[in-house]
């Protein structure tokens, strides 16, 4: 054999090994001690579709890891997981998968990197992005204006620009949401392709499963949040983070609306809609993500995959950050500190909008398609 | 770290399903319960761990339980499997209380699911624990120290001293350390001695050495084999246990549940001299599983080949393993280590005998051999269709049924026909009043919650007297 051959064979078994990962070949070890016992089938989504498996092919395990919503049922029922020599882990070794599948899905190629060392990039981008605006605000506005009482039609803009606004949120939320798509595309023939043609029903199904949450329900008792105890308070936690989220981003939309179409300028009423929008879904927001971070300090850690809790604790704290000053915005709007509440406010948005495609909150994306899928497997076309 | 210096109301030695529904009860009725597990936590819950369901009599659907089951049936079935070698007034009660433990364990926080896929067909008979035992175990263990239980793990129960039938106190490690308990009553309810494999040894000589034992290592039999020493009446047979038909590859412990194969009744069953040696159709598989563990045992090195080709592959649940697969019967026997020549003409005996019939897999239908000893009575068909898979097959121990003799309050007897004082057992230490041979699926689990709980209510009332 040739020394071309020799590294060409190099090569090709390292892109054998670079497909297949620890968490990969670990996790088909597990589905075949988890499909041959089947206790949890009660549980989640994830073992009825494991059960319709005999093989599990890489694109089988990455499904089966974004289905799972990590609520950690099957560990503390396991009669496998460790000290037992079989070590079941699943809800650790799909969050790595999870993970994993994140970075191989996400676009361009090579940014999937991102996710390495995830909680150091979304901590630097808020450090980053809230600096900027402050040193921003500071060199554009004269100190006067920004430490003044600002009262009035268009407030915010004397203290930041909309066209800088629109450009530097609109811009990066606009190259967000094409990555996300692209990285959607990608996960969706990754793990199977289409498999026939559009049906209503499986849809309806997996927006169900989606709004509900009801894989976070354990079969109807709850999961185990904290240790083999059963609750939902992750579940009733990202009800009122994802809700707030949604709120949030209503509040943003109607407030556009509100400028562009109707020419009405913020500071808006409290009682006006996008006000509204803005408070409750801040005050949900908070909830849920302060109560989020609470869920993962106390509970059990055997079944977490401590490599990712970066990423998660940082995301987590950011968002609650959005919500606080967002809430704190409102509160001092009419005194001279909204200069400084309002740049520290929009530079923690921008650095969101900046990591979404490269942080947790893809999860949403690759979980609901997940559920699609699953929901198109149970109702055969 | 517990108060070794008091002096409690309840000991409990065991700590799986037998042993918490005795100290449950005992507490609920007012008594100080300290509870003795061997294991360390992870491991905790005994065999109960690794179990499913329990079997309950109910005169109408429930909300996980079909139809009805009734005693004349329930009894039926137990007579059935255990060839009549059973007590039938203590079954009975058994029975007849059998339909109040789901609730018991429901009122316990354990809760119960509709049965799935892949519960050999138990849904009308068995009730399921939602997440399986160990569920059950941790659901047990929570209520246990919400009603102040003092639950103590990594706690071997070593010595109970009796006098004149009336048992004082515990020698124990705790973590380690040599500790005394000092009780009023005493519930054991300390499994059985099948991880004991030299005790094992004692009835089955070298073939103990390939047995599996299913369940927990920490089943040694060791306070079963102290009071038997200390003037309590034995029962049941030492050489009769519940075992299965597992996976030869298995760990020889605590392997549990997912080792076991179900692929018997669609294959054909050779010895190590490659001779068939049962009738692998003859009846359906929930009604014959626990039969073959034990037909393993008795064969010439406790091994034994599952073959069958790919019609039959996807009949029975996958297993953990892969199987041998193979485009000839000579290369299966040969990647087995079978005597590849005399697996060829057993298999083409087998085809020669097959008679035509219509393949159902759930039910006994009509495909069976003609001419052919012992004979397949049903799902036989020719093995002709590649790629062949086998399985290597040995037996897997669930427990033992030599126990301590109890009456019908779980009261523990002495050899002299007397009740005890103060000592009463529940679980597997105790099976063989009932189990003289054979197993029904899920009666462990009925018989340790209902002499769980005539344990802990008998040992707190003897308390309060």
């Amino acid at each position: 054999m040739s020394a071309t051959e020799m590294s060409k064979l190099d090569l090709l078994l390292q892109e054998a090994t670079e497909i297949e990962s620890d968490a990969y070949q670990d996790a088909r070890r597990q589905m075949a001690v988890c499909n041959a016992c089947r206790y949890c089938e009660g549980y989640c989504a994830v073992f009825p579709a494991m059960a319709a498996r005999r093989e599990f092919e890489k694109a089988d395990l990455t499904h089966l890891a974004n289905l799972c919503h990590n609520c950690k049922g099957c560990f503390h029922a396991c009669q496998y997981a460790p000290p037992h020599a079989f070590g079941i882990n699943i809800p650790a070794t799909f969050a790595t998968i999870r993970q994993e599948s994140y970075a191989e899905f996400a676009w361009p190629a090579g940014m999937g990197k991102l996710f390495d060392r995830n909680g150091t990039l979304v901590a630097g981008a808020a450090t980053l992005f809230v600096t900027l605006a402050l040193v921003l605000t500071v060199l554009i506005r004269d100190p006067a204006v920004l430490f003044s009482a600002q009262t009035g039609t268009g407030a915010f803009f004397r203290i930041i620009p909309l066209w800088l606004i629109n450009l530097l949120a609109g811009g990066s939320f606009g190259f967000a949401v094409v990555a996300m798509t692209l990285g959607a595309i990608r996960y969706w023939r990754g793990t199977g392709g289409m498999g026939g043609s559009f049906q209503p029903a499986p849809a309806v199904d997996a927006a169900v499963d989606v709004l509900t949450l009801r894989n976070l329900g354990g079969g109807g008792h709850g999961c185990n949040d904290l240790d083999d105890s059963f609750a939902q308070h992750r579940r009733w936690l990202h009800q009122a983070m994802f809700f707030g989220f949604m709120l949030c981003f209503a509040a943003t939309t109607t407030g556009a609306i509100y400028h562009h179409i109707f020419g009405w300028r913020s500071p808006h009423a409290f009682l006006s809609l996008p006000v509204q929008f803005g408070t409750w879904g801040g005050v949900l927001l908070c909830i849920g993500t302060a109560g989020l971070l609470w869920v993962k300090t106390v509970t059990d850690p055997a079944p977490v995959a401590r490599k990712l809790m970066g990423g998660e604790y940082a995301l987590l704290g950011l968002l609650f950050l959005i919500g606080s000053t967002g809430l704190l915005l409102l509160v001092v709007r009419h005194t001279g500190a909204m200069g400084i509440m309002l740049a520290l406010h929009f530079g923690l948005v921008l650095a969101l909008f900046v990591v979404l495609p490269y942080s947790k909150m893809v999860h949403g994306i690759y979980r609901s398609i997940a559920l699609l899928r699953n929901a198109r497997e149970k109702r055969p076309a | 770290m517990p108060d070794f210096a008091r002096l409690y109301d309840v000991l409990v030695v065991g700590g799986g399903n037998a042993a918490l529904c005795a100290a449950i009860t005992a507490r609920r009725a007012g008594a100080s319960v300290i509870l003795c597990e061997a294991s360390p936590p992870p491991l905790r819950g005994g065999n109960s761990r690794h179990t499913r369901n329990l079997r309950a009599l109910h005169p109408g659907p429930t909300q996980v339980l079909t139809d009805s089951y009734l005693e004349e049936e329930y009894w039926d079935d137990l007579n059935r499997v255990t060839g009549g070698k059973t007590n039938e007034d203590l079954a009975r009660m058994c029975i007849r209380a059998s339909q109040h433990a789901p609730d018991f364990l429901a009122s316990c926080g354990v809760v119960f699911q509709p049965s799935l896929s892949g519960t050999l067909s138990l849904s009308r008979t068995n009730a399921f624990f939602l997440g399986g035992g160990k569920a059950l175990v941790n659901a047990l263990y929570r209520e246990a120290a919400k009603l102040g239980i003092v639950l103590l793990t990594d706690t071997e129960v070593q010595h109970i001293q009796v006098e004149e039938g009336h048992a004082t106190e515990a020698i124990i490690s705790h973590c380690g350390f040599p500790q005394r308990i000092r009780f009023k009553a005493l519930v054991a309810a300390s499994g059985g001695f099948q991880a004991n494999r030299n005790w094992l040894r004692e009835y089955w000589g070298d073939a103990a050495d390939n047995f599996q034992i299913r369940g927990t290592p920490y089943a040694q039999g060791t306070i079963l084999k102290d009071l038997l020493a200390q003037g309590v009446q034995q029962v049941g047979d030492p050489t009769q246990f519940h075992a299965v038909a597992n996976d030869a590859r298995a760990p020889m412990e605590d392997g549990g549940l997912a080792m076991r194969l179900d692929c018997v009744p669609f294959s054909l069953v050779v010895n190590r001299d490659v001779e068939r040696f049962y009738d692998e159709g003859e009846d359906v598989w929930p009604k014959r599983y626990a039969i073959w563990g034990r037909l393993i045992a008795q064969q010439p090195g406790q091994i034994a080949l599952a073959v069958t080709d790919s019609k039959a592959v996807l009949n029975f649940l996958p297993s953990v393993y892969p199987p041998y697969k193979a485009d000839s019967i000579r290369e299966i026997a040969q990647m087995a280590g079978f005597d590849a020549d005399k697996l060829e003409k057993v298999v083409a005996d087998f085809n020669a005998a097959v008679r035509p019939g219509t393949f159902k897999p759930m039910v006994p239908d009509d495909c069976s051999t003609e001419g052919l000893v012992p004979p397949k009575s049903h799902w036989a068909r020719r093995i002709d269709t590649p790629p062949y898979y086998a399985y290597p097959l040995r037996p897997g121990i669930t427990f033992t049924f030599l126990g301590v003799k109890v009456n019908d309050k779980a009261r523990v007897l002495m050899a002299d026909g007397k009740p005890s004082a103060n000592m009463f057992a529940s679980g597997e230490i105790m099976s063989g009043n009932i189990l003289g041979q054979g197993y029904l699926a899920g009666f462990g689990m009925t018989l340790g919650t209902v002499f769980g709980r005539l344990a802990g209510e008998g040992a707190a009332r003897h308390v309060r007297n």
